[in-house]
């Protein structure tokens, strides 16, 4: 009986080895900062004994990284522009999916920027607004379009100080050092900045729409944990979890 | 090999910030290298591990404290505001600010290395020919010590040049005030510029290979001495 116990416990052992032995590190876009972490989680809790390593930061940086031969498996890029070209240069694995739509809002964590419109940047005592650097990255391109598409940004540019992605723009206002920042609203969404100041939603007919993809990198061809995870994205819960923090998902936009 | 204007103004911008932080350091650096170089106290060791602190932590904590204390609410925003300043982050005296605590070190400890080689000796001397303690600094350690500003003065220079992570954290990306040239390279590449990155690229290195090179080749040679 012992020996069956035993010989069962090596058994199991083994295959717990064989089935559980991945490890996928995934490149993401900074606005997804919050929203992967819960998705994340839940996988892991989903496929014990898998491992799941997020990089957060710009896109743009991503999509040079991966030319460049980085150890990233799946890659979420805010503007579904990078994936394509990484696609078109025969750097991914799998088709490029849009998995979400991002939003922008008007974000201060010391004025209430629910009673704030566009317009009221142009208030005097409004010294600095951080946007994201329109030169490279998305969320950056779109808060321009819109001030632009609002015929602001002449009076607005003086104004600007510009972070190195969404995230890093969110710090300059929660920090106080910009009173109000344009970023995304998947960042505005979560709790640590939502206790502080609000948001007003930026009309997404102000600015093109901020679609995001992501890809199955080259490397991760054969990867089984790869697909599990990208598949992932597309359940139930993971998609609770996007719209939980403002993302539009890509079969609902008709609706919005 | 064509630059573009803000290319240009990048580099311009990153000459002045490097300048003036080295001519402030020369001022600042000095006593403290002075007194860390000649004192007793028991003091020497915290100080002088201070001053050594930014060579230790990575730049993203030095420009992330910065940011906060120079912020509304931190300890220098508060000054600043009291003085009648405006708040120092976004701005190019904020990266002045930065920057001479980021470079501190490698004026002071080159400074400090002069200062102690020169040794009690020379200033018994001439205290006994009346000099009084500032006349025999400027007229007998700083002659003396003249090879460690030359050191001291082109590292601070270079290292103020080669600064990227604080001045991400505090700098906003302003062009003309706080877009340096590492900001720039560093913009290029995001953008997927690679051929405007590489050639301001290649403006860096070639430019601190010389800086170094002068370095090294003006050293005076202790086998000579």
């Amino acid at each position: 009986m012992k020996l069956i116990q035993s010989l069962l416990a090596i058994c199991s052992l083994l295959l717990a080895l064989s089935v559980h032995a991945g490890k996928i590190t995934v490149a993401a876009a900074a606005d997804l900062k919050f929203a992967m972490d819960e998705i994340v989680t839940a996988f892991k809790e989903a496929n014990p004994g898998e491992e799941v390593d997020v990089v957060y930061g710009s896109s743009g940086k991503f999509h040079t990284q991966i030319q460049q031969g980085a150890p990233y498996d799946l890659y979420f890029s805010a503007d579904i522009g990078f994936p394509h070209e990484l696609a078109k240069q025969g750097f991914a694995a799998s088709e490029v999916r849009p998995y979400a739509f991002g939003r922008i809002v008007l974000w201060s964590a010391s004025l209430d920027a629910t009673r704030m419109t566009l317009a009221s940047l142009t208030d005097p005592k409004i010294t600095r607004i951080a946007i994201a650097n329109p030169k490279h990255a998305p969320y950056g391109q779109r808060a321009e379009e819109a001030l632009r598409a609002s015929g602001l940004w002449d009076q607005v540019e003086p104004k600007l100080v510009y972070g190195e992605n969404i995230a890093h723009t969110a710090q300059f206002v929660q920090t106080g050092n910009a009173r109000v920042g344009i970023i995304a609203l998947s960042l505005a969404l979560n709790p640590e900045l939502a206790n502080k100041g609000g948001y007003w939603l930026i009309p997404d007919t102000l600015h093109q729409p901020l679609e995001q993809g992501y890809i199955i990198t080259r490397r991760a061809e054969n990867s089984a944990l790869a697909r599990r995870f990208a598949d992932y994205m597309a359940s139930q819960s993971a998609r609770t979890v996007m719209t939980k923090y403002g993302f539009v998902l890509p079969d609902e936009t008709a609706g919005k | 090999m064509v630059l573009t204007d803000s290319d240009l103004q990048a580099i311009w911008l990153t000459v002045k910030l490097a300048s003036i932080v080295t001519a402030i350091l020369l001022v600042v650096g000095t006593p403290i290298a002075w007194w860390l170089a000649r004192t007793r106290s028991r003091w020497k060791g915290p100080v002088g591990a201070v001053v050594a602190l930014p060579l230790v932590l990575p730049p993203s904590v030095l420009g992330f404290y910065l940011l906060l204390a120079m912020g509304p609410d931190g300890p220098v925003g508060h000054l600043t505001r009291a003085l009648g300043v405006g708040p120092l982050p976004f701005t190019f005296w904020g990266l002045v600010l930065a920057s001479v605590f980021y470079s501190m070190p490698f004026m002071v400890q080159p400074l400090q290395n002069a200062f102690e080689a020169i040794g009690d000796r020379p200033l018994e001397v001439a205290a006994t020919l009346r000099a009084s303690p500032l006349d025999a600094f400027f007229t007998v350690a700083l002659p003396l010590a003249r090879p460690g500003y030359l050191t001291a003065s082109i590292l601070t220079f270079a290292h103020t040049v080669g600064e990227f992570g604080v001045v991400l954290m505090i700098g906003g990306n302003l062009p003309g005030i706080t877009r340096v040239a590492s900001v720039q390279i560093y913009d290029h590449v995001e953008a997927l510029e690679y051929a405007q990155a590489h050639r301001l690229a290649a403006v860096m290195l070639i430019f601190s290979f010389l800086v170094l090179l002068a370095v090294y080749a003006w050293r005076p040679n202790p086998k000579k001495g």
